[in-house]
């Protein structure tokens, strides 16, 4: 979900900077021609008003204009002319970037092999642009350097110097990146078949690392030569964090080579699971690769390290004393769901139907040997594929807690109150309903609390959009 | 002096005399006005740990309440557009007129009184209640809710707690044989009455500070519940005449209450060489001390709670003092 | 005969004694309240929602203004969840600092409680003691934290800044100084015939009612229900401290002001002995990753806040900001119970009953 939208960020800033490559090198190229030192003031301005114009076409638009009147009354109305082709030529070049690589996508979905997982292609398209457009920032940085040496100005060039470190070390990066890549997928390719496979899958990847790393320290040591000693420890900086996160990458990747490997070993299996099994596990190196390649994208190293073989939760017996007792009163499939939520201090969690929720709540209180007496927090949560009601219930009976999830439909969201079983459930269930859009059947006064009698919308939802009058 | 003026044929010069002499007593009660309200702060401030106001007028705040006042006279006067107008505006001149008037009977020392009538403390009584007219029309024409509520608790407590207002000085009345306060003071020359009459001192003071709408009795300007009661809407100089109203009977009850219980101007034995006035000032600000010392100290009583107080235990107690005193007075006069 | 009328009498959300932004809009019938509906929201700032675009650090300084009166308790809360989602283990120094700051502001947020609520029955002197003993605990916290009021000093892992020097003998001297005035408070007010009048036998429920209702901490023990989460499911390094959880019987108004003066008292307990076990040296601060990622998963923790139990849930899906983040907020939930209290109830009990749940609007909106 938001991967995918810092795939549309990457896709935009790639096009973008393609744009910018391009315009520069025409600058180069008339900076060749004309050789004055004026033009590079306007080569800046143009770098400027062009990367403005990718975001808000209509603010350059209007700048344009603006400075079409200055100018026309200074008297040099050739320049704005000159930067009103320019303007019309970036926007032909970007549409024709834009649908090369929206060829070159379906090109690669075309050739991508059937059995890899989907990351891994839309990886590879990523890879496809970012190659693209590491391309483009490479020439436009060979530009930039030009314009460096030519010049004299001290700010700009500190300004270019960045930029060019900037598209240097993304240029190393990518590459580096690409190349662990492909290593891993020819190692993935291979690893489906042998036990031995996840052994060198995990050498193998333990090498590609350290190439990897290798690679990127080489980068930087290009990227700061190129630079010279313009004092900027950014990029240095990013490198170092993204080394380090592609170190913890690779430890993780290695952690949860192994632990799937151990998993594999411990579980009932026969060869067909143990290679499927490996082949899980190949397809989350794969995966974790790809999470590492895509390090300069916002550091997003494997954040799921996989459990570690678990040990059974003491409350494990108050879970299955639980689920015995209302299945045995209301039958086997009233809970789709019921486990011992671990990152919640071991607390039993049943998941019931919409259905039956009710009767699940009313025998949870109304049992004796249950007996949930206290009713500790009702909400409910957005998860864009559904909704959810999490009620929390505790028993001073026995001292214990539970845990009732029931998940709702995104576009109807409605559910039975508690309310007429716990009264304090009352006011939650108002905010749940106000701040959600969940309503509460059997509730006697659902209202919005919160917000407003005449509020539009349910503000706690993902895609809520604020509606603001003066806007 | 005063009685020759009064048996004096009435004509302009009299009359200007008289209105000269309550123009300087109505000075010398907002002089004690000022500063007594500069005192309740003051002390109260001492009780809570604070100073009090130390800004105007020196270390002591001494000119606070001139610039209070000030500020409240220069202040915009606000009329709420459905409120009844003739009665809004006459409301605090009602509840301010009477207090006013009763300190007509008061003997502060043995020359200075203005009217010395035989029926003295009946005329405190009787012209005291005439100001919850003027709550009540307050918190009437002020067409609020919070202020009618406040106006209706103020004249039920009000009237409720006069009964055992008087009852409770029925004992001193069977001592005395006389209402007027000048004799009062003279049958005290021996013992002060409230060591002769401690219950009904007690009773006394407790329906005195409810008259005078004070803590623990102050629900009819009970901040926290009522916005202000019922004088919610006013604000600059009406409000400011409904302090001073509050204020003045503050003064009289004081006095009342020194002439009636301790004594008045009557010095303590051996210490008859300090003159009479200075005696009285000093017993009424005992009295007033121990108001402020209640403000700082009670909590408030619940509305309901204060009504049954006054009618379940005051009045029985002023009752029982009645039958007592006069029991007493015959089986001593047997002996 | 005379004929009635039922008055719409709307208090607040500007009033004197409603301890906040809130409204009640009461049908009464000369001076008795026939029907009472409480309306909220008008402190509603979207914690929630900001929340999921912060990232935990950040939100920290949001719980601050949730119950701005204990703001250290809302700290831990939120600190405490993301510890037990993420698996984090906080130095002993850090866990003590934790324990002091938040006992220190329950005494204060009982104490400011316990002068407004005589304040509310009239009585003012009792307000400008009760704020002159907060303000030296508040002097306290500001040296720590550097905030009177909004401390924003526990951070997921530990706390943000050390003890200076001399601060613990500040809280050791504090603690006798305090007991001292307690005593002085009890001789004031708790035994005053004009305070018992008005709050025993008002506003009574019972312990059926107050579990049916959700309610917690001080509200639930005055009816005798033995629950403290401090002792029955410790957090933190509450198991290492004695202390006793107070409870009554009666479930009226004065009750509660019992349980509430009590916990003062045992919660100076508890500071004393922190302050003897307190380590010298010691991290205040665990290794975490300067990027704290929530894993996959949701987590609920609840802890024992100074008007009840304040809860604080977190689903994660592994990024740095929360999915979902919700604070179970006591007197949200404290407040429920107030229309059936009403009902039939003479308006200046009203006071004495609001002010004996002891809300705080930023709590009750969040």
């Amino acid at each position: 979900m938001s991967g995918e939208k810092d795939l549309e960020q990457l896709k935009k800033e790639a096009v973008a900077k393609a744009k910018a490559a391009a315009a520069a090198k025409r600058k180069a190229k008339e900076l060749a021609e004309s050789g004055s030192a004026k033009n590079t003031v306007d080569d800046a301005d143009d770098l400027a008003r062009q990367k403005a114009e990718a975001v808000a076409k209509a603010k350059a638009a209007a700048a344009a204009k603006r400075k079409e009147k200055e100018l026309a009354e200074s008297g040099s109305a050739k320049s704005t002319a000159d930067d009103a082709d320019d303007l019309a030529r970036q926007k032909a070049e970007a549409v024709a970037k834009a649908k090369a690589a929206a060829a070159a996508k379906r090109k690669e979905k075309e050739l991508a092999e059937s059995g890899s997982a989907e990351p891994a292609a839309s990886d590879e398209d990523d890879l496809a642009k970012k190659k693209a457009a590491a391309v483009a920032k490479a020439k436009a940085a060979a530009a930039a350097k030009r314009k460096v040496m030519e010049q004299a100005g001290e700010s700009t060039e500190a300004g270019d110097d960045d930029l060019a470190k900037k598209k240097a070390a993304a240029v190393a990066k990518a590459k580096a990146a690409a190349a662990a890549k492909r290593k891993a997928m020819e190692q993935a390719g291979e690893s489906a078949e042998a036990a031995e496979a996840g052994d060198d899958d995990l050498e193998k990847k333990k090498a590609a690392a350290v190439a990897k790393a290798k690679a990127a320290a080489a980068a930087k040591r290009k990227a700061m030569e190129q630079a010279g000693e313009s004092g900027s420890a950014e990029p240095a900086a990013s490198d170092d964090d993204d080394l380090a996160k592609k170190k913890a990458a690779a430890i993780a990747k290695a952690k949860a080579a192994a632990a799937a490997k151990k998993k594999a070993a411990e579980g009932a299996g026969d060869g067909g699971d143990d290679a499927k099994a490996k082949a899980i596990a190949a397809a989350k190196a794969k995966a974790a690769a790809a999470a590492a390649a895509k390090a300069k994208a916002g550091g997003k190293a494997a954040a799921s390290a996989p459990a570690e073989p678990e040990q059974p939760s003491p409350n494990q017996k108050y879970l299955d004393k639980y689920v015995k007792i209302i299945t045995e009163h209301l039958g086997p499939d009233v809970l789709e769901d019921s486990y011992i939520n671990k990152l919640s201090k071991d607390v039993p969690t049943l998941v019931a139907k919409p259905e039956s929720y009710k009767k699940v709540a009313q025998y949870l209180k109304y049992n004796e040997s249950l007996g949930f007496d206290y009713l500790s927090e009702l909400h409910g949560t957005d998860f864009q594929t559904h909704m959810e009601v999490y009620v929390h219930l505790y028993s001073y009976k026995n001292r214990q807690s539970v845990a009732l999830k029931v998940k709702l439909d995104r576009d109807a969201p409605v559910i039975d109150s508690v309310q007429p079983l716990w009264a304090g459930a009352d006011w939650p269930e108002c905010e749940t309903y106000d701040l959600l859009g969940i309503k509460f059947t059997g509730h006697p006064n659902l209202r919005r609390i919160m917000l407003g009698e005449d509020w539009i919308g349910h503000p706690l939802r993902k895609d809520y959009e604020p509606y603001d009058v003066e806007v | 002096m005063v009685q020759d003026l009064l048996h004096s044929s009435p004509g302009l010069a009299n009359f200007g005399i008289f209105f000269l002499l309550a123009t300087v007593l109505l000075l010398v009660i907002l002089g004690f006005v000022t500063y007594g309200i500069l005192a309740e702060r003051k002390v109260l401030g001492f009780m809570q740990g604070r100073y009090g106001p130390n800004h105007l007028g020196g270390r002591w705040g001494l000119l606070q309440t001139v610039s209070d006042v000030l500020k409240l006279l220069l202040k915009e006067d606000i009329i709420p557009k459905a409120a009844d107008r003739p009665l809004f505006i006459i409301a605090p001149v009602i509840a301010f007129a009477p207090s006013f008037m009763v300190m007509a009977t008061i003997p502060l020392t043995d020359n200075l009184q203005f009217a010395d009538l035989g029926i003295g403390l009946l005329y405190y009584v009787a012209i005291s209640g005439m100001s919850v007219v003027g709550f009540l029309l307050g918190g009437w024409a002020s067409n609020n809710k919070f202020s009618l509520l406040g106006g209706m608790r103020a004249a039920s407590q009000m009237i409720s707690y006069e009964i055992p207002l008087v009852m409770s000085v029925l004992g001193i009345i069977l001592l005395t044989g006389s209402l007027n306060l000048n004799e009062i003071v003279a049958a005290q020359e021996g013992v002060w009455f409230i060591l002769l009459q401690p219950v009904a001192f007690v009773v006394f003071f407790i329906a005195a500070v409810a008259e005078l709408n004070r803590v623990p009795f102050d629900l009819a300007e009970a901040e926290n519940e009522l916005v202000a009661g019922f004088h919610t809407e006013y604000s600059g100089f009406r409000w400011a005449m409904f302090m001073l109203a509050e204020y003045v009977y503050m003064f009289a009850m004081a006095s009342l209450i020194t002439v009636v219980f301790l004594g008045g101007w009557l010095p303590l034995p051996f210490l008859g060489f300090i003159p009479g006035a200075v005696w009285f000032a000093l017993k009424f600000s005992l009295v007033v001390y121990i108001l402020i010392w209640f403000r700082a100290t009670f909590p408030r009583i619940r509305a309901d709670k204060l009504i049954e107080f006054a009618w379940k235990v005051l009045l029985p107690v002023a009752l029982a003092n009645i039958f007592l005193t006069a029991l007493i007075k015959e089986l001593l006069e047997l002996f | 005969m005379i004929r009635t009328e039922e008055m719409l009498l709307n208090v607040g959300p500007q009033h004197p004694s409603t301890h906040g932004v809130f409204r009640l809009v009461l049908k009464i019938d000369g001076e008795i309240i026939i029907e009472a509906k409480p309306v909220i929201g008008y402190l509603h700032r979207g914690t929630e929602k900001l929340a999921e675009n912060l990232q935990f650090t950040q939100i920290i300084p949001y719980t601050d203004r949730m119950d701005y009166i204990s703001a250290m308790t809302n700290n831990y809360v939120i600190c405490h969840a993301a510890e037990t989602m993420m698996n984090i283990q906080v130095p002993e120094k850090a866990e003590y600092l934790r324990i002091l700051a938040m006992e220190l502001n329950r005494v204060a947020s009982h104490l400011l409680w316990w002068g407004t609520f005589i304040l509310d029955f009239g009585a003012t002197s009792p307000l400008l003691y009760a704020f002159r003993d907060r303000e030296m605990i508040l002097n306290l916290l500001n040296e720590l934290s550097g905030a009177r009021l909004t401390y924003n000093y526990m951070r997921v892992g530990g706390v943000k800044w050390d003890a200076p020097e001399g601060w613990l003998e500040k809280v050791r001297d504090f603690v006798p100084y305090m007991r001292e005035e307690l005593k002085g408070y009890h001789q004031l007010v708790t035994g005053n015939e004009i305070f018992l009048n008005r709050t025993k036998g008002v506003g009574k429920y019972s312990k059926e009612d107050a579990i049916n209702y959700s309610l917690s901490g001080p509200n639930l023990r005055s009816t005798g229900v033995k629950w403290d989460l401090r002792k029955d499911e410790p957090y933190s390094i509450y198991d290492r401290f004695d202390f006793d959880v107070v409870t009554r019987e009666d479930g009226d108004a004065y009750a509660r002001y019992e349980c509430r003066l009590a916990e003062v008292e045992e919660s100076l307990k508890i500071i004393e002995q922190a302050v003897e076990q307190f380590p010298q040296e010691g991290e205040i601060m665990a290794k975490v990753p300067k990027i704290l990622k929530a894993p996959k998963g949701e987590t609920f923790v609840r802890i024992e806040g100074a008007r009840g139990e304040i809860g604080c849930y977190i689903a994660g899906d592994g990024k740095k900001e929360p999915y979902r983040l919700k604070f179970r907020r006591p007197s949200f939930y404290n407040l429920q119970i107030l229309p059936k209290l009403l009902e039939g109830e003479n308006i200046s009990n009203l006071i004495a009953i609001l002010g004996a749940v002891d809300i705080v609007l930023g709590e009750v909106d969040g």
